[in-house]
């Protein structure tokens, strides 16, 4: 088990070290990076200060270190559009996230199971099709429009829900379901050919011989088993909801890290843009190792693989 | 990073992991002729947009401006899809929008597709460490939200068409390379292929002229199930100001411009949305038929 730990997390790290070449390296590709971290009317003056306060006049290798020990302090410089260290911005957004993505996630599983369950029991049937016609459906929904005809519907036209902006639990009600639908189409169809597939396996052969009734077949022996492989793509569904969050917090001005990172392309605030994307890596990978040591600690094949 | 490779589906993108027996193989009697019209219908008019167009896309009229589409109240048939803040005429900038999309699916697709059938080819073929490498790499491109990096590259790039689809091409490519590297592995088992290495060819030829040909179905219907995916891509970049550039029209773009005006001129972003969708639910439909009739073994991916 902790050989599985220590693996995964050099593994981790060592993939946020690529990103933070990535981030680094795409900063010089385009020409000089003072240009790309300095206001567009700034001085030449300006421009040397920040070359030499970024050591950008030495050997390339060199600039590399200075940014790691910038970035390992937690300095990732300074938002060029609010003047103010970039990790902090970062910091001060996060927990509005937070309490947004949870809603999402609950929402989408509380749509997602009872869809994916009807369609595996009533496989062939028109409930199946009608549930795969909403996965299909919402695989082609763009969720910038969606939030945009929620806004339309449930706020112009019906005026019982907020747009935009924190408050009170009526605000969470249309960003949590923009950013949820986003994921009910892939789990329902995860759901369903699970389901499917445990259905098929003796024990449940032997429920069924044994006389239990249908309820309690479905519901509580496959449909545990058959929620396993949700539980693994926990940290795929969380990375997609922290992408899909850009987005939706755009379209209801909520003053969020997704937001953040739209004013970041926006305002073309590069220092600004390079910390959340690391930070976001950070979290995102971070997570992923917690839920694979989970995993691992909840089901030992995984930790031999 | 966990175990999970043979079962992502995570809702974004294409991969209906149903069983086959459900829906029996896919021929040209099933072929999805509602889709086929609509992707028909875009080509055509993409491709003709300089005569199919009522106006140009980025003439300015401001007299006009804000008209309704022509079935609501102070409407024109002047302007089918009424018109936007500055006087465009809305279905004439959903027509040149249209090609945009096209056109950066395309290039992208290749450039995505491309590579990862080169990785997913030489991965497969030579296994081994290359091989074990590779697939981390795969890996961790999956888990990791890409998007991210895409948007960084349209802002330190600039924006344009290059930026975009190398942009897709970062987010795509793995999904196409861990598809064509399972093909590979039970093509390269195979008796012609040994048969090729007794002849003398190098392993180059054979990855070239024999793996490819056999791995091109396979391609192929990853091409059409992504089309829908790249689509939307391209709008949600257009639409964070990370797209094509303005004035050049694309639909996600013309979604963002009519955010603002959603209260008074709710056509402005319901229109292109809505034609996203449309599209999009076409390419899938159409891929998912394709995928049936060529390479039904694919359902699982």
């Amino acid at each position: 088990m902790q050989r599985f730990i220590l693996r995964r997390f050099l593994q981790s790290v060592l993939l946020l070290f690529v990103l933070a070449l990535v981030i680094f390296g795409l900063a010089r590709v385009s020409g000089n990076p003072a240009d790309l971290l300095l206001r567009e009317d700034a001085t030449q003056e300006d421009r040397a200060h920040l070359m030499r306060a970024l050591g950008l006049d030495r050997p390339v290798h060199e600039q590399l270190y200075i940014f790691l020990a910038g970035a390992l302090r937690g300095n990732l410089g300074d938002s060029i559009r609010y003047r103010r260290p970039a990790t902090e911005l970062f910091f001060e957004r996060l927990p509005n996230t937070l309490r947004l993505l949870p809603l999402a996630m609950v929402g989408a599983l509380a749509i997602a199971i009872p869809l994916g369950v009807l369609a595996a029991v009533y496989r062939g049937t028109i409930i199946d099709r009608v549930s795969g016609a909403v996965a299909v459906l919402g695989l082609a929904t763009p969720s910038f429009w969606l939030g945009i005809v929620l806004i339309y519907i449930f706020s112009i036209k019906l005026g019982v829900l907020p747009s935009s902006r924190m408050g009170g639990p009526s605000h969470y009600v249309l960003p949590a379901i923009t950013l949820g639908v986003f994921l009910v189409a892939g789990m329902m169809r995860l759901v369903r050919s699970s389901l499917l597939e445990v259905m098929g396996s003796e024990f449940v052969k032997l429920a069924r011989l044994k006389g239990l009734s249908q309820t309690v077949v479905i519901w509580k022996h496959c449909l545990r088993n058959a929620l396993i492989p949700v539980t693994t793509l926990f940290g795929v569904y969380f990375a997609l909801l922290i992408t899909g969050a850009i987005v939706t917090e755009t379209v209801f001005a909520w003053p969020g890290v997704g937001r953040l990172t739209y004013e970041a392309v926006i305002f073309r605030d590069y220092p600004l843009l390079q910390a959340v994307i690391l930070l976001k890596g950070i979290i995102v990978l971070g997570v992923n190792l917690g839920v694979d040591i989970l995993y691992a600690y909840l089901d030992p094949r995984v930790r031999y693989a | 990073m966990a175990r999970v490779e043979e079962r992502i589906d995570v809702g974004f993108g294409p991969s209906p992991a149903a069983e086959v027996a459900s829906r029996p193989r896919g021929d040209l009697a099933r072929l999805p002729w509602i889709s086929f019209f609509i992707i028909a219908v875009l080509i055509v008019v993409a491709v003709l947009a300089p005569l199919v167009a009522p106006h140009s896309p980025t003439e300015q009229s401001l007299p006009d401006k804000l008209t309704p589409p022509a079935w609501q109240e102070g409407g024109s048939t002047k302007h089918l899809l009424g018109t936007d803040i500055l006087g465009r005429d809305v279905l004439s900038r959903l027509i040149y929008g249209a090609r945009v999309s096209l056109i950066v699916a395309a290039a992208a697709l290749l450039a995505g597709g491309g590579v990862g059938l080169m990785v997913g080819i030489v991965s497969g073929y030579l296994g081994g460490r290359v091989d074990s490498f590779l697939m981390r790499v795969v890996d961790a491109t999956l888990t990791f939200p890409t998007i991210l990096i895409a948007l960084l590259l349209a802002v330190s790039l600039g924006q344009g068409l290059q930026t975009i689809a190398i942009a897709i091409t970062v987010l795509i490519w793995a999904r196409f390379a861990r598809v064509v590297r399972g093909e590979v592995l039970a093509v390269k088992t195979r008796d012609f292929v040994a048969l090729a290495r007794v002849h003398g060819c190098s392993h180059l030829r054979i990855m070239a002229i024999h793996i490819v040909p056999n791995v091109l179905n396979t391609f192929m219907v990853l091409l059409t199930l992504h089309i829908g995916f790249v689509i939307i891509v391209e709008a949600s970049l257009s639409f964070l100001g990370a797209g094509i550039p303005p004035p050049t029209p694309s639909w996600g773009q013309m979604v963002a411009d009519g955010r603002s005006h959603i209260a008074s001129a709710w056509w402005l972003a319901v229109v292109p949305g809505a034609a996203i969708m449309l599209v999009v639910l076409a390419f899938n439909l159409f891929g998912d038929w394709l995928r049936d009739w060529l390479d039904p073994r694919l359902r699982q991916v």
